[in-house]
């Protein structure tokens, strides 16, 4: 599970123990963050995410203006539009819904707003398939927005009370997005501990507004036009402000698990220690290679898992000093990058990271089914050198590169 | 503040124009239209001087009227297109008030998250209740027509208490001239240029106004930057009303319609004088023309001011000429009486100035 904070259980905040989906868990953070704007694009998988909180809004649990739009390019125009009024905003989407969207993401970054999304992640067409896999996040990679990949509902729940945190902490305002696996995290029923008290979720996380915002007594201009002579300087501070928000991000992971008793890193190791063969995977697949983990260790391999979680901004040195004497990296992407040198993109962001050669395979393709076996299999062909670094093979495709 | 009425305050606009006792007349014939025509309009600009617009494009004449109207307590979402562009080069700004611009084709779902976060802001206190903020779209023909139509029909149907300001220069101006969805007929454009085959572009004008009035929007209008005393009135009412509104003003292009800049202004009289654009509103469903022309003149006059026309054929011309009589027609058959009267050979095309 995640790491236990050292702290007495006395002084954490009171808590229940419910069963709710990926989705559901979701919605429950975001109602306790209170935000004053959702708009919402109804998309598979991540629907009952919105679904659930229209009936919060509709019920009078949450006093927020809830619209709803026409499009996913509409839905993330209109949470720019009242954030950039000064709003706590959220949206939700998947896929295609992302795609939509896309050329407002950048903007969302160079307007610096603190918007915080969901995406219950899913391949995206053609053909189409609206099951889970994170070609939708991966796209996102070069945008300047915060990117958090969760595991399971409960780390869902709690990143996103993180992710208001950071986005709106003054050293920061920049978009996030919390991700998860659609339908395997999403769809699945789970165990989570949750506040008795929601205000605690509003007292770790209040609306900060202390961002540059449209406000009729101090007339700002956002979103000017951006000449050669000035667009590159604005926009690098973004891209510093990206890189710096890593601090605030461990800072504020910190502090949740001094209050909540649970902490995630920006990234979460399994038996790295000694290893000399580490799987590196995100999401929900991490369980299956902790699995792999176990059966290797009993058989006396040296072996340990990796989950990435933020990968915007990338932990490059934390990375780095982590695998640093692990003899074989192997890399399980569940994104395929068209054409690359690596076609898995965290496997190439790794060996340019780690600078060796790291091992590279891609599975969970349009929710491809996969077992621990199969992982099992790929973990022996990498540590026998049947499979070469460099190169990206497959895990499970019919005809594929085994 | 002025101490007379309207047209006491801006008596520049009244000159020589053989419409504007029509106007007025028009204006006294209709039961409320009289106060709404005599309202002030303060000293303070909003709109401020400095900006990047062409010599005769009257963009500015909307913006700053549409300000002195709505007043300080005013978001303007600026779509991409000549407006922004001119008016907020970092580190310049031409605005008085906040303003904001995210992309091209969602001037209608930005305005609709901020009409919606005021809202939700007043209600937790943040903004005080009791302030009224006006919440103005202020977009181009491409980015209302063209690649802004989705998110402005959204808008429009869940009811958000927008004012969406079209200026509509007939294409994609400040990209080079191409054409747009409100393109006229014939108009050479970069993208429909006048070739041997093909006389330039083939559609006419996107009827956006009838569009938006099918919506069920409550107060929907045509305005013309050359008749201010109208577009003023509109802006008012439109800033009153519950709900959206809308209010589809044609704008003079020096280098789109390529006429002399010293014309800005003459070249709107005569589309209004043609016929080519009638000036009317849709409150609650009732049509009425506010700017009635007894006798139009032919719409040469309107097409031979500007080059973009001026390959046109004379069966070109009558084509034209036919559109707009059926046009014509239409708005008077829904008036039920002839508010737009026949072409007038006799009307000289460009009429002395006193």
């Amino acid at each position: 599970m995640t790491a236990q904070a050292l702290v007495p259980k006395e002084k954490r905040v009171a808590q229940k123990r419910i069963a709710l989906t990926g989705n559901h868990a979701v919605a429950l953070a975001v109602k306790m963050c209170r935000p004053e704007v959702i708009v919402a694009y109804p998309i598979t998988p991540q629907t009952p995410v919105v679904e659930k909180l229209a009936e919060y809004v509709n019920n009078g649990e949450l006093d927020a203006e809830y619209i709803l739009v026409e499009s996913e390019h509409s839905a993330i125009s209109a949470v720019i539009g009242a954030s950039a009024m000064g709003a706590r905003v959220f949206t939700e989407t998947s896929s295609q819904g992302l795609l939509y969207m896309y050329e407002n993401l950048p903007i969302a970054v160079g307007l610096r707003l603190p918007i915080v999304m969901g995406i219950a992640a899913r391949a995206y067409s053609a053909p189409i398939n609206v099951w889970g896999d994170y070609g939708d996040v991966m796209s996102m990679r070069e945008l300047g927005w915060i990117i958090y990949i969760v595991q399971s509902a409960q780390e869902a729940f709690d990143t996103v009370i993180q992710a208001y945190r950071v986005a709106e902490d003054s050293r920061v305002h920049l978009p996030a997005v919390v991700a998860y696996d659609g339908f395997w995290t999403s769809h699945v029923l789970q165990p989570l501990d949750v506040p008795e008290d929601e205000e605690e979720v509003m007292r770790f996380a209040p609306i900060t507004r202390s961002w540059v915002r449209l406000d009729v007594d101090n007339p700002a201009q956002l979103g000017a036009v951006g000449t050669p002579e000035w667009y590159w300087e604005i926009r690098w501070q973004a891209v510093e402000t990206l890189r710096e928000s890593q601090k605030v991000i461990e800072e504020v992971d910190e502090e949740f698990g001094m209050r909540f008793g649970r902490r995630y890193g920006l990234f979460h190791t399994y038996n790295t220690e000694d290893a000399e063969l580490v799987i590196v995977t995100y999401g929900s697949l991490y369980g299956l290679a902790k699995k792999v983990v176990d059966r290797l260790r009993r058989e006396g391999v040296r072996a340990g898992a990796l989950r990435l979680r933020v990968i915007r901004p990338w932990p490059g040195d934390q990375l780095k000093k982590a695998l640093e004497d692990v003899e074989k990296v192997f890399v399980i992407d569940r994104a395929i990058n068209h054409g690359a040198y690596l076609q898995g993109p965290m496997a190439m962001e790794l060996a340019a990271t780690l600078q060796r050669p790291v091992y590279s395979a891609l599975a969970t393709i349009g929710m491809r089914a996969i077992d621990s076996d199969m992982i099992y299999e790929a973990a022996l062909k990498v540590l026998k050198g049947l499979w070469a670094p460099y190169q990206t093979y497959t895990i499970g495709l019919r005809g594929g590169y085994e | 503040m002025s101490s007379g009425g309207r047209f006491a305050k801006i008596p520049v606009y009244i000159r020589g124009n053989y419409l504007v006792k029509t106007a007025i007349k028009a204006a006294e014939e209709y039961q409320g239209q009289y106060e709404y025509a005599n309202f002030e309009l303060p000293d303070e600009e909003l709109f401020l001087p400095g900006h990047g617009l062409c010599g005769g494009c009257t963009i500015g004449v909307i913006a700053r009227h549409m300000l002195k109207v709505f007043g300080p307590d005013t978001v303007v979402v600026n779509a991409t297109g000549c407006a922004e562009v001119s008016t907020v080069v970092y580190p310049r700004t031409n605005w008085g008030v906040p303003w904001i611009h995210v992309a091209f084709g969602n001037g209608g779902s930005v305005a609709s998250g901020i009409e919606a976060a005021i809202k939700a802001l007043k209600r937790r206190g943040v903004i005080d209740p009791g302030r009224r903020i006006n919440v103005v779209v202020f977009a181009g023909d491409g980015g209302t027509a063209d690649i802004g139509f989705q998110a402005l029909s959204g808008m429009l149907e869940r009811g958000h208490k927008v004012i969406y300001v079209m200026y509509d220069n007939e294409g994609y101006m400040n990209t080079g001239i191409q054409r747009s969805g409100t393109t006229p007929f014939g108009a050479s454009a970069s993208t429909s240029p006048a070739g041997r085959k093909v006389p330039g572009n083939v559609t006419h004008k996107k009827p956006m106004a009838a569009i938006v009035a099918a919506h069920g929007t409550p107060y929907v209008a045509t305005a013309n930057p050359a008749y201010v005393h109208d577009m003023v009135y509109k802006f008012k009412k439109a800033m009153e009303v519950e709900g959206p509104s809308f209010i589809h003003i044609l704008q003079s292009c020096t280098p789109g319609w390529r006429f002399e800049p010293k014309y800005g202004i003459r070249v709107l009289e005569l589309a209004t004088e043609t016929g080519y654009w009638v000036n009317y509103e849709i409150e609650r469903g009732e049509f009425r023309v506010t700017l009635p022309v007894p006798r139009r003149k032919h719409v040469k006059c309107f097409l031979q001011l500007q080059g973009r026309f001026k390959h046109l054929k004379p069966e070109e011309v009558e084509f034209i000429q036919k559109i707009i009589d059926r046009d014509v027609e239409e708005i008077n058959r829904v008036v039920g009486r002839e508010v737009i009267g026949p072409v007038d050979p006799s009307l000289p095309c460009l009429t002395e100035r006193r």
